[in-house]
């Protein structure tokens, strides 16, 4: 790790990452007690799926600290994490560590950071999309539009006996369902997006001191 | 009594029986539910992933809908009552949140007060009927059934909320209480993977195959949920989980409002039974005769 080399400083980009990260933490409520990790691994212990991920949540954290966050957002694991709330609910010193992680997803998207062969991003995109054009999740064409953008057309015929089975039981609807509210719907979300665009530069200080790192490039 | 219903998108389609037996459970226990005119999405956590002024706005959207109809809201899907709950939370604790919020709303002339309670049936009849109150109501016992009782993540993490996160008992003393016998299940709170399966299906797979194995190995007849994501996840890949792992891992996987609707007097169409993508042996469904 080049960047880890000069105690005390961080380079330009992981600075840029850093006041990212810490500007997300700062819109979940408590979310400065990330500064309060005990590195007992409790989360780790509890998630149910760590031995998948990379990164351990207790190696997220200590990344962090060590002014790593480039590493963290390049990992499987934020994208793993299937929101179980396992480790946020055994915390002892109760960090929101599900929340911290959706705040590096949310990070590595607005940086368009992505790991390699890891489709949960086309899928978050695809949900998006659905949502904005009919108000509702179209589940059928997110999972279409899924398979045919992420994988192959193949695992899109491997899915064909499932949907069968799901269109004989009457639970496959073929055709999107517009909301009536739509117009509005979308008037909201713009507004929202305006709102969104412009993020102020966030007080690192209260996170930054206790772990040592004062020296955040502006 | 009378409720506010949010059946989010996913009781639409994939897990219509879900819609259906609510519908119908609350029905037959006296108690109205009215759905929420012109509901959207709820923001689902992936959603919540990405934007988050945006996901909190369309969550909002339809808790201020709700506010206007001053009832309580009942969200059957884990995720939708998560996330419901989490904007509530997250706008009466981010007072910066909450007013970029209304303003996005004040673009569709809405606003939102805060002051909707957002409940998952289980609650809602464990509280407000009590366990004894359905019980009272049975017509048929669930005697010589035995169940596994899988609550899922999202219901009961990460806030306390009507039962305990590690070890949650509501469903199992209500299903007790109509003659059903609750099987040894420690994984009651473990996570199915979710949308996992999609995105990254041998981590789910791998965790499905715990939860069937272990109902499995206890001696379950079914498994009996609360989520439309748990029981498509747990009920839909049963043959590639058989094949996958060498084991049958052939089970029958309920809504809880489902095999409550049964205990009701309900009929297997009205709960939605005939739907499901997994056999479902005569055991269950006898109880319908």
């Amino acid at each position: 790790m080049a960047h880890l080399e000069t105690p005390g400083t961080l380079p330009a980009r992981e600075s840029e990452l850093r006041r990212a990260f810490l500007s997300q933490v700062d819109i979940v409520p408590g979310g400065e007690r990330l500064r309060k990790c005990i590195q007992c691994g409790t989360c780790t212990g509890s998630c149910p799926v760590s031995y998948a991920m990379d990164l351990s949540p207790r190696e997220v954290i200590a990344r962090f600290r060590a002014g790593d966050i480039e590493t963290i957002l390049r990992s499987r694991t934020i994208w793993i994490c299937a929101s179980c709330y396992a480790c946020t609910v055994r915390c002892p010193v109760e960090i929101r560590i599900t929340d911290l992680l959706y705040a590096l997803k949310r990070v590595a998207m607005g940086k368009n950071i992505r790991p390699r062969q890891f489709p949960v991003y086309a899928l978050s995109e695809a949900f998006v999309r659905s949502v904005k054009w009919f108000g509702r999740n179209y589940e059928m064409g997110l999972l279409t539009e899924f398979f045919l953008r992420s994988l192959k057309w193949v695992n899109l015929l491997k899915m064909a006996p499932l949907g069968l089975k799901m269109l004989k039981a009457g639970r496959l609807g073929l055709f999107p369902e517009r909301i009536a509210g739509h117009a509005d719907l979308k008037k909201i979300i713009a507004r929202a997006e305006e709102i969104e665009q412009p993020r102020e530069p966030v007080p690192v200080r209260a996170v930054t001191d206790e772990v040592g790192y004062k020296a955040i490039q502006s | 009594m009378e409720y506010t219903y949010y059946p989010g998108c996913s009781l639409t389609k994939t897990s219509k029986p879900y819609d259906l037996s609510t519908r119908a459970v609350f029905r037959a226990l006296g108690l109205g539910l009215h759905e929420l005119e012109d509901w959207n999405c709820c923001g689902a956590t992936v959603y919540m992933s990405v934007k988050e002024t945006v996901s909190f706005s369309i969550s909002a959207r339809n808790l201020a809908l709700a506010e206007k109809m001053k009832r309580d809201v009942v969200a059957p899907c884990s995720a939708c009552y998560l996330v419901l709950n989490k904007t509530n939370r997250f706008l009466r604790e981010l007072p910066d949140l909450n007013a970029k919020v209304n303003d996005a709303l004040s673009a569709a002339g809405l606003y939102y007060g805060g002051t909707v309670r957002v409940r998952h049936p289980l609650e809602v009849l464990i509280n407000d009927l009590g366990i004894e109150g359905v019980a009272a109501k049975a017509r048929r016992s669930l005697k010589g059934l035995k169940i596994a009782e899988y609550y899922g993540c999202q219901i009961v993490r990460p806030q306390r909320g009507f039962d305990d996160m590690e070890f949650p008992q509501t469903m199992d003393r209500l299903f007790e209480a109509l003659g059903a016998e609750n099987v040894y299940f420690p994984l009651k709170v473990r996570c199915c993977g979710g949308m996992l399966m999609t995105t990254a299906n041998d981590v789910a797979m791998k965790l499905c195959h715990d939860l069937i194995a272990c109902a499995q190995g206890n001696g379950a007849d079914c498994i009996v949920t609360t989520c439309p994501l748990c029981q498509m996840n747990l009920a839909a890949y049963q043959d590639q989980l058989s094949a996958k792992f060498g084991e049958d891992l052939h089970m029958p996987i309920l809504w809880f409002t489902e095999l409550l609707g049964l205990a009701l007097g309900l009929d297997v169409r009205t709960v939605g039974l005939n739907a499901h993508l997994e056999r479902i042996p005569e055991k269950i469904l006898s109880l319908a005769a």
